[in-house]
């Protein structure tokens, strides 16, 4: 697989959220607006491709037992960074995406993916999947939130678009769930024709 | 009566699966069959209560006294990771039925972002329970912890009860499995609305 | 085994006291820009450093900061919040010295988006510039007060409400401390009479 590869699977033949279906606690809960989900993502993407790197780069001195503990304590490690330096030079967005950022240590992409690539590739390689993974796993909360920011507010990226309300229950919960099951079929349907 | 008032608010009001959004992937991933669901919501209720137990103790007489608040999320987990494995072990020696029921899904537990969640969220969150916004005491989060378990489970009981109907129904080709589902709970989140405000 | 697990916490938690020590103070710097510029939007312009200080109302401590400008005093920010629809609410309000409201800012909410979180709309919030609570009743009208609630969302407008009455007799109480405090200096046996 070359390089190039390795960064566009993400997008649409390995799609985290509309493919493997990871990960679906932050795509739902954060995507309330196209700005919220595109950061939640973006910090996620941070953890996924430092972590996928430090485990590749550790991967063989870890002994096989002791595997998902150290792993977890990688991961762990890298979010509280994130959570540091968001809480520092970002805090509102800190303060939005809330309980979300330290709950990316349980977030099955991140563990899925050392589990799957970092441990068996090179630091490069597998910086460039989690780059990847991250980047799919970002459009696709970017458009979740997009669809429904639209929808419930009618704004996009915080622009009125749409005078009035908009239908308040796509920025609620029951919104999330609903838009994100459409959204499922029309990615179904748009890359099975091809 | 003001634990009334947290039961009520954990399971209806803000229920963690339909309102709060933690712990969707077991919700979604084990919601095919009623039994395995009722499995796994046990597991849950086991774990999340213990859980929450264990890190609020953790943190307010470990990392709090010691000023090492920054290693909350690092030793949340690893604290999490430890119990599900002393439970595992725990429960194969004490009660192999019980075992057998929720073996499976014990291990899934641990990236469960709903125990992680209920633990970071008693540690970090003033409640209004009752008047005042103040932090809960031990007893009033472990209370928390297990109705939230119970909310998990009432969600999720319901939810694969659903899922049983749909599988027999006939569903649009595109939307057979996971979309419909992620449409059904949608309603079933709509209906959970109708608690809100009730505390 | 053992050791190999040892190593990376160790590594790990050597890693984060550093990064810790690091942003420590941006976060302690953020937080405080947050706080002042929450307490420049409600009170009247000062030119000194907010003054942090608590007093004591119906036995809950509150927190206030007090502003001045040119020494004279130019108002009071108080942290008041009460409990809206989905959670507290926490509002920053500011007072002038003549117990007039200037402004109020919400701190931090947890209302349903759409609906109760227009409570830091200005159509709503505006109201609020310049409500004397002596002549005005600060309730909304559907309890025969003065106050114009958000659509759909009293119970939010209702905590708002309160939130602003917490602030006005929190501000009734420094008002008398401060009072009672200037009287101990000036005139030690009015102290004895007002008891």
């Amino acid at each position: 697989m070359g390089k190039f590869q390795l960064i566009t699977k993400g997008l649409i033949k390995e799609n985290p959220t509309f493919v493997l279906l990871l990960g679906m606690c932050p795509t739902l809960a954060t995507t309330t607006s196209a700005i919220n989900g595109m950061s939640m993502g973006l910090a996620t993407m941070f953890v996924l491709v430092l972590s996928n790197m430090a485990i590749s780069a550790i991967a063989r001195f870890i002994p096989d037992k002791v595997r998902i503990p150290s792993y977890i304590v990688v991961i762990a490690t890298f979010v509280t960074l994130l959570q540091f330096i968001m809480q520092a030079y970002t805090p509102a967005m800190y303060e939005t995406l809330g309980l979300f950022i330290p709950l990316i240590v349980v977030n099955c992409i991140v563990l899925g993916r050392a589990e799957a690539f970092a441990n068996k590739n090179g630091v490069v390689d597998s910086a460039l999947d989690g780059l990847g993974i991250g980047l799919g796993f970002t459009c696709s909360l970017t458009v979740l939130g997009l669809v429904r920011e639209l929808l419930g507010s009618g704004s996009v990226f915080g622009f009125k678009l749409i005078p009035g309300d908009g239908i308040l229950c796509f920025v609620l919960a029951p919104g999330a769930f609903i838009a994100l099951g459409y959204l499922l079929v029309l990615f179904k349907k748009l890359t099975t024709k091809k | 009566m003001e634990y009334l008032i947290i039961i009520i608010s954990a399971i209806f009001v803000n229920n963690i699966l339909l309102s709060q959004f933690l712990g969707i992937c077991p919700f979604l991933g084990v919601s095919n069959k009623l039994s395995t669901a009722v499995g796994m919501s046990g597991a849950v209720c086991f774990v999340m209560t213990l859980a929450t137990l264990v890190t609020y103790l953790l943190q307010n007489y470990v990392l709090d006294p010691f000023g090492i608040g920054f290693m909350q999320t690092i030793s949340f987990i690893l604290v999490i990771a430890a119990l599900v494995q002393m439970v595992e072990i725990v429960l194969k020696k004490v009660s192999p039925s019980l075992y057998q029921a929720l073996g499976i899904f014990l291990p899934l537990i641990t990236t469960n972002c709903a125990v992680l969640g209920v633990a970071l969220i008693v540690v970090t969150k003033e409640f209004t329970f009752g008047g005042d916004a103040h932090m809960l005491n031990l007893g009033e989060s472990v209370v928390y912890a297990f109705a939230t378990s119970l909310g998990f489970g009432l969600a999720m009981t319901l939810f694969a009860g659903l899922r049983e109907q749909l599988a027999l129904s006939d569903v649009p080709k595109a939307f057979k499995g996971i979309p419909i589902a992620l449409v059904t709970a949608g309603i079933l989140a709509m209906a959970f609305m109708g608690f809100s405000g009730l505390v | 085994m053992v050791v190999c697990l040892s190593v990376i916490c160790l590594v790990c938690s050597a890693l984060l006291a550093a990064v810790y020590a690091i942003t420590a103070e941006p976060v302690k710097a953020a937080a405080e820009a947050k706080l002042n510029k929450a307490i420049s939007q409600v009170v009247p312009e000062f030119d000194s450093t907010p003054v942090e200080s608590a007093v004591e109302v119906d036995g809950k401590t509150c927190k206030y900061y007090t502003v001045t400008k040119g020494g004279e005093l130019a108002g009071y920010a108080i942290e008041a919040s009460s409990s809206g629809f989905g959670g507290a609410i926490s509002v920053m309000v500011g007072m002038t010295p003549d117990g007039v409201i200037y402004n109020t800012s919400v701190l931090s909410h947890s209302e349903t988006p759409g609906l109760g979180a227009k409570c830091t709309d200005p159509a709503f919030a505006d109201q609020f510039k310049g409500f004397d609570p002596s002549v005005k009743s600060l309730s909304v009208k559907k309890d025969k007060g003065d106050v114009d609630a958000i659509t759909a969302s009293t119970i939010t407008s209702r905590a708002y409400c309160a939130a602003l009455s917490n602030a006005v007799s929190a501000f009734k109480a420094i008002v008398q401390a401060d009072a009672s405090g200037a009287a101990d200096n000036v005139i030690p046996s009015e102290v004895g009479n007002s008891k």
